[in-house]
């Protein structure tokens, strides 16, 4: 597989490759009871996602990201063949995988505040009141919400919603994160703003990410491989595009690197065709 | 002030009044005419229209009563009611006042001596068994709210067991109070056999029949209500693994609210329409027995005592409503949602 090509060439440092893996999705199946037979998502998948990387998987609506990507929280049955998370199988859904969902899915009863310490009382029971308190304080301080700590989630704007469902996930303290089109539905200065945001708080916690997404540019922008996946059925890992852009990485930099088109054509074409 | 004002009339369910305000601020004049054209003068008009059909058609018609009462008889009687309770009022507070006076010199000649109180035994007036209906109504609207909300969380939380409750719901949801009535009475005459008990028979026999009818909407949009939640909701519940307990109580529920208290609003208007049926029937000293007394007493009055009647149950029931939805507004997190 080209995968496994790939991370064999850039990675002959100190460790094996084993010891660097947080996920490894191997043989992956799942097939849909729909009337008349069965319906194959994904047949046969191969993915191995390192630790601290970041990964986007881009692909047409429908073939199966967002499958895969639940796969991975254990909202969805596992048809065939398994995942490891950091080499445990994955069973059923637990707070070391921290979601962000398309719509930001906040309590809308409950406070910013209340939203994230839910979590954090779940992850840290044996901390103290104050500590949990002052874990979600810091993330929502790191996504620009230390204004908006007591307004109730209903009162938020979408995009600050969002904010505060990164905050959630990134508290929970997560071995990986799952990123399900989280900007999706925000307009594209409210995007490109959050894409900042994630990326700040990604950059001094680490944390193995996939990311789904529409966005050519986006995908570019955040992530360190771009996985192309084919129309299903039966979807299958088209490509894999490596973007070697330094981080911290600031926008600026990375649109006008004299690579950015290059690796721009290269998804767009893969799409189009 | 104006705010103030406005927001007054927005909570009360006065929202009427709201161009009236505007228009004394001068606000937009010629809009808030309109306004007040459309939310006040028109529906004034119908009431007038109401008013003439009903007194036209009651002047034609004579009953084994006398002429059938129009607005004007009824108003009379209305007043004359409230007049009646006044000056059982008084009797009252004169009987208690003697009492008291005779008690106190029986103290002052024999410090030693019995000393007995006797409770006024006047007949209930009308503001009385409206009191009675409203406590009668509340007792069965909690008792129906205590079966309905678990039974209705159990149901929306498992398939399973609404498909069990279901075909019993479907049954019982549409049988007449009427239905009920007599075997209510049957058992609680069996079971509650007291005779100096805290609440008197016919009101815990009204009561319950009230909560046999009106449990039904409440249970029925619980259970949709909680089978329903955003399956986002219970994905993050999910992935937290929050224990059942705290997925109930923090998400489920606040989640369901809303519906919750449509249910409610439901049952108690159901409640409160049933009520004057029941009280006729046990003898519950409410409005339901006042229409019953009236009809069977036959004045050349009577028929416009019920008539009063008629309006008052109206009345109490509207108030009732916009009660519950500014309390559903209250919990509801959905601004948008009323």
């Amino acid at each position: 597989m080209i995968m496994s090509e790939v991370i064999a060439m850039q990675e002959p440092e100190e460790k094996t490759i084993s010891e660097k893996i947080m996920l490894d999705i191997r043989n992956l199946t799942k097939i849909y009871p729909v009337r008349g037979g069965d319906y194959t998502v994904l047949e046969n998948l191969q993915l191995n996602i390192l630790k601290e990387e970041f990964i986007s998987i881009i692909g047409h609506s429908g073939c199966g990201k967002s499958t895969l990507l639940t796969m991975i929280a254990g909202l969805n049955c596992i048809s065939g063949g398994q995942i490891l998370l950091d080499g445990i199988p994955i069973t059923k859904p637990g707070p070391d995988r921290g979601v962000v969902f398309q719509s930001p899915s906040l309590f809308p009863w409950m406070t910013a505040m209340e939203n994230v310490l839910l979590g954090v009382e779940q992850v840290f029971p044996h901390a103290t009141k104050n500590d949990r308190i002052n874990i979600c304080k810091y993330y929502l301080d790191k996504v620009g919400l230390e204004n908006a700590f007591h307004k109730k989630a209903s009162e938020l704007s979408q995009g600050m919603q969002q904010r505060v469902g990164i905050a959630r996930a990134f508290a929970l303290k997560p071995k990986i994160l799952l990123l399900d089109e989280p900007f999706g539905m925000l307009d594209s200065l409210t995007r490109a703003e959050l894409q900042n945001v994630l990326l700040e708080v990604w950059n001094k916690e680490k944390i193995t990410a996939i990311m789904i997404t529409h966005d050519v540019d986006e995908s570019i922008f955040l992530a360190d491989r771009v996985i192309m996946m084919t129309s299903g059925p039966k979807a299958q890992i088209g490509d894999v595009l490596k973007i070697p852009f330094e981080r911290p990485r600031i926008r600026k930099e990375v649109i006008e690197h004299s690579d950015y088109y290059h690796y721009r054509r290269h998804l767009i074409n893969f799409l189009e065709h | 002030m104006k705010a103030v004002a406005i927001k007054f009339l927005n909570i009360t369910g006065m929202r009427w009044g709201i161009p009236l305000v505007k228009l004394f601020s001068g606000e937009q004049v010629l809009q808030q005419l309109k306004e007040i054209g459309k939310t006040i003068v028109a529906p004034i008009l119908a009431i007038i229209g109401f008013l003439l059909i009903w007194s036209f058609f009651a002047s034609q018609i004579t009953t084994s009563l006398g002429r059938l009462p129009g607005p004007v008889a009824v108003w009379q009687q209305a007043q004359s009611l409230w007049q009646e309770h006044l000056v059982e009022r008084k009797k009252a507070d004169e009987f208690y006042a003697r009492q008291e006076d005779r008690n106190a010199k029986r103290r002052a000649e024999n410090p030693g001596a019995k000393i007995s109180t006797v409770e006024f035994t006047g007949k209930p007036t009308y503001i009385d068994q409206i009191i009675t209906s409203l406590k009668t109504v509340f007792m069965g609207f909690t008792i129906a709210s205590l079966i309905a909300l678990p039974i209705g969380v159990i149901c929306g939380l498992s398939k399973t067991v609404m498909k069990a409750f279901n075909p019993l719901i479907q049954i019982f949801k549409p049988v007449s109070p009427l239905a009920w009535l007599p075997i209510v009475t049957m058992i609680v005459s069996a079971v509650y056999v007291t005779n100096n008990g805290f609440f008197a028979k016919s009101f815990i026999i009204s009561a319950i029949t009230v909560s046999l009818c009106s449990l039904w909407a409440t249970l029925i949009n619980t259970a949709l209500g909680v089978s329903s939640v955003n399956i986002d909701y219970i994905n993050v519940a999910k992935v937290l693994q929050l224990s059942p307990t705290k997925k109930t109580f923090k998400i489920l529920l606040p989640a369901t609210l809303p519906l919750i208290f449509t249910g409610l609003r439901i049952s108690l208007g159901v409640g409160w329409m049933v009520l004057i049926a029941s009280e006729m029937l046990a003898q519950n000293p409410g409005l339901g027995k006042f229409i019953w007394d009236e009809f069977q007493n036959g004045s050349s009055h009577s028929l416009a005592r019920i008539m009063v009647a008629v309006f008052t149950i109206g009345i109490i029931g509207f108030i009732l409503d916009r009660v519950m939805v500014e309390l559903q507004k209250l919990v509801s997190f959905e601004k948008a949602s009323l």
